[in-house]
């Protein structure tokens, strides 16, 4: 395991890198810059070319694109990925402040989705009862088909606007948490609870469970102490992706429950073409992924014995 | 298999609730209202906003989110009367200017102070014109205003006089914006950054900010001691209210259902489709169009078959502007009567000239040679009667008031190609003058908006040639502030502008606005902005 670490550390950085990279690609190509779409619309009623020409000079846009790729890069390897061109603001901070509040939906939509996904998955595969188990098997398509932008305005509607449980909108609080973390959750569950529900189906097949049952274990012990435990392995690998989907799903989800947080951020920035926002962004998300899907590694030899003493480079290529 | 049907059942029954949940809703509307009674001061009204302000220094932003904000922190030299559009007093007691409107002298009231408790005095005034000259395009809407402004001076501590190398008549009613708004010689300590946040934006205004969060909330709240109000406020002496909380809620759904639970007590920029929901039980509906330019064709009449004035009038016989407001918007927006909106002063109504009128249409074309093809879209020597439009979606039924235009116009035979762009790239190939048609609005109280977009010494949109007639329109009515002579040039260069087809005018975009059952007093100013000084909560 020791030996794996620079080389992984090696490869986050090549991540880091690259999405850096073509964030300034895609961003450069698209037509009109940050100023214009600052100065434009109403405001730019009055604005004269000679004032665009002054604003991009002010913010090095007028640069040759090597130049500005160059400073940015080495600035942004210093942690400084410059001031928005939007608002002025310092693009790192900006996105620092922005997300603990992404973070609390994100966090408690994947404990919610694997609650969720786990519980259908597990009751799916263990009843008896013929409906119940093709009723829950049914979630996962149904889940991962509804639209996140409706299900959120749905829940606000039943739960806010009717039964006055929880306000629709703000940051401040556990019950502004609780509607977005449930919309964050729905599609992220169905994908786990359809993984684990078929891995398990997979596993209670194996000759080893067999073996368990005519050692005597109740379809209960099998069930959890056997087949899960091998079953969850895929699905752990999927919740490293899934992790990388919840952050994707605030853009909606933030917008749709009036909340700050990395969503709102992201798009705004991209409307702007906010270049320092949008980086800061970007390689933030990265660097999210390079960490989960570390932790995930790092999991398996826990859930499994026979993966220790070896990091799979499987779970790497998954980045 | 098995899961199809499933599915549909889960939508059934979800879709069911959804039905349920809106029957409800207006239901639950139904209630409250009653009588308005005296006002009563106190209480923290919560607006519901739909777009995070970005910078709420009204002196830096252009948009409605910002300027709302900031016209609550800022008092400005002077205030423009909501109903006649006149220039009245507010921090300027009076003021003359020279023959040719170079030069302004304002003598300012006393007693007036800013919320560090600085007095509001002439250096002070010179301070602020300074600093908003200084932000350049940083200024989005001064920039403009301040286009030909050369210095203040301190003619005594009650006297400023601003100086401009142009004639600049507009510039009366500018100072009566909150882009002009003053603000106090500490603000220019910070930078412009720290200014868009909040910190140093200390302004005379009835309002103090407290706290700004992005895509969260603006917090402001009352300014004690205030007593320098305008004129035109139905009150004088403090503001009612003492906390006003601007909340973003973007999404407009979440907005409407927030008012009509109890959640907000108002909200702005209410979508056509959720209109009906807040007429006559209980809830209000201030509405007012804008005034400046309104939702309009630009023609540039140096490209296609836009160069024959008699294809432009014919298209905007073409477009049947009731039809517009009455399918795709609602009963609260107008068809166009001029180039300019019915609310700006000195506004001359056109409706005959841009009566719809098809056959009218059809006969310019006919005798212009331009015969139906094949596919219905006239032709002649080859060449299809077709012009492209690029617009952004700077409001949300743009797409769908020129789908409506584009089959209006297919029936006299003129194909018009609509494009929609983003922001950026729109202003961007309006700087370059790339397009035949622009669509775009402008808010601005004042006619000489006009000689901003159309001059050939300014923007020059329909890119005309330098010297034609409507320059000289433009020119007049910017030379002088006498209303005797200002509005034969402002009518004139109306007529010109819709009588040649440079611009063809649509609609006039209204801002709509919902306030709760104890809302009362939320108003509009001149420029149909926020004003807050009369609002008030029903205990």
């Amino acid at each position: 395991m020791t030996n794996g670490v620079p080389r992984r550390l090696a490869q986050a950085v090549v991540v880091l890198w690259a999405a850096f990279t073509l964030s300034f690609v895609i961003l450069y190509l698209l037509p009109g810059d940050a100023v214009l779409a600052k100065l434009g619309g109403e405001a730019g009623t009055t604005v004269t070319a000679e004032d665009i020409a002054r604003e991009r000079a002010a913010y090095g846009l007028d640069d040759p694109i090597v130049l500005q790729y160059g400073k940015r890069l080495l600035a942004a390897a210093q942690g400084d990925f410059g001031r928005s061109i939007a608002t002025g603001e310092d693009a790192t901070e900006l996105v620092l402040n922005a997300l603990p509040s992404t973070l609390a939906i994100t966090g408690l939509g994947l404990v919610f989705a694997i609650v969720f996904g786990g519980a259908i998955a597990i009751v799916g595969t263990y009843t008896r009862s013929r409906w119940l188990s093709q009723l829950l098997a049914a979630m996962p398509p149904l889940g991962n088909s509804l639209p996140p932008f409706w299900v959120g305005l749905l829940l606000i509607q039943v739960f806010s606007f009717q039964l006055g449980l929880v306000p629709a909108m703000g940051s401040d609080g556990f019950a502004t948490l609780v509607l977005p973390a449930v919309t964050l959750a729905i599609p992220t569950g169905a994908i786990i609870g359809q993984v684990l529900a078929k891995s398990l189906r997979t596993q209670l097949t194996e000759p080893y469970i067999e073996v368990v049952l005519a050692k005597g274990a109740s379809r209960a012990r099998v069930h959890w102490g056997h087949a899960l435990r091998n079953a969850a392995l895929p699905a752990l690998t999927l919740v490293g992706v899934l992790a990388g989907n919840l952050l994707a799903g605030s853009v909606i989800t933030e917008s749709v429950f009036s909340r700050d947080g990395i969503g709102r951020v992201t798009a705004s920035a991209v409307t702007a073409q906010d270049i320092p926002v949008v980086q800061a962004v970007i390689v933030l998300a990265a660097l999210f992924f390079v960490l989960i899907n570390l932790a995930v590694d790092l999991l398996y030899p826990v859930l499994d014995p026979r993966l220790s003493g070896r990091v799979t480079a499987k779970a790497v290529s998954g980045v | 298999m098995s899961t199809l049907p499933l599915r549909a059942a889960g939508l059934v029954v979800v879709l069911g609730l959804a039905a349920a949940c809106g029957t409800t809703t207006a239901a639950g509307g139904g209630s409250g209202g009653g009588d308005a009674g005296p006002p009563r001061p106190g209480g923290t009204l919560r607006l519901g906003i739909s777009s995070n302000p970005d910078c709420i220094d009204p002196q830096q932003w252009g948009t409605n989110a910002a300027l709302n904000v900031g016209r609550q922190l800022v008092d400005s030299l002077t205030d423009q009367d909501q109903a006649s559009g006149k220039i009245i007093p507010w921090l300027a007691e009076n003021w003359e200017v020279n023959p040719d409107s170079t030069s302004f002298t304002f003598t300012l009231r006393t007693g007036a102070t800013f919320a560090d408790g600085t007095a509001v005095d002439a250096a002070a005034v010179k301070t602020s014109y300074d600093g908003i000259k200084a932000l350049g395009p940083k200024a989005q809407l001064g920039n403009g205003y301040l286009a030909a402004y050369k210095s203040a001076t301190v003619v005594d501590p009650k006297t400023v006089r601003l100086d401009f190398s142009a004639p600049s008549a507009q510039f009366l009613q500018a100072s009566s914006t909150m882009s002009l708004g003053i603000l106090a010689p500490a603000a220019y300590q910070k930078s412009p950054e720290q200014r868009c946040q909040g910190e140093g934006l200390i302004g005379s205004g009835p309002f103090v900010f407290e706290s700004f969060k992005s895509n969260q909330q603006v917090v402001i709240t009352k300014r004690k001691g205030y007593n320098w109000g305008s004129p035109q406020f139905k009150h004088q002496g403090e503001a009612y209210l003492d906390k006003v909380e601007f909340r973003i809620v973007p999404e407009p759904g979440v907005r409407t259902g927030s008012l009509a639970s109890g959640q907000l007590d108002a909200i702005t920029d209410v979508q056509p489709v959720d209109e009906p929901q807040f007429a006559g039980n209980g809830f209000t509906e201030p509405v007012r169009a804008n005034p400046g330019i309104v939702f309009n064709l630009t023609a540039n009449t140096t490209r296609g078959v836009l160069t024959d004035v008699k294809v432009r009038q014919a298209v905007s016989k073409g477009v049947n502007r009731q039809e517009v407001t009455d399918t795709v918007l609602t009963k609260n927006y107008k068809a166009a009567t001029s180039v300019l909106g019915s609310a700006t002063p000195l506004h001359l109504d056109l409706s005959k000239e841009l009566a719809y009128d098809p056959d009218g249409a059809k006969k310019l074309l006919e005798e212009q040679g331009w015969l139906p093809g094949p596919d219905g879209i006239r032709v002649k020597d080859g060449q299809r009667l077709s012009a492209k439009i690029i617009f952004s979606l700077v409001f949300n039924q743009n797409q769908s008031v020129l789908e409506l235009v584009q089959q209006q116009l297919r029936k006299i035979g003129f194909d018009l190609q609509i494009e929609q762009r983003t922001t950026p790239e729109t202003q961007q190939l309006t700087l370059a003058g790339d397009y035949d048609f622009i669509w775009y609005n402008t808010t601005r109280a004042d006619p000489d908006i006009l000689r901003q977009l159309f001059s050939t010494k300014a923007g020059n949109r329909s890119k005309l040639s330098p010297g034609n007639p409507l320059d000289a329109a433009l020119d007049k009515q910017a030379a002088t502030v006498d209303e005797a002579a200002r509005k034969p040039a402002a009518e004139e260069a109306q007529r010109l502008v819709v009588e040649q087809a440079y611009s063809i005018p649509v609609f006039e975009l209204t801002q709509v606005w919902g306030l709760g059952p104890k809302t009362h007093g939320v108003g509009f100013e001149a420029s149909s902005r926020m004003q807050l000084f009369d609002a008030w909560i029903a205990g």
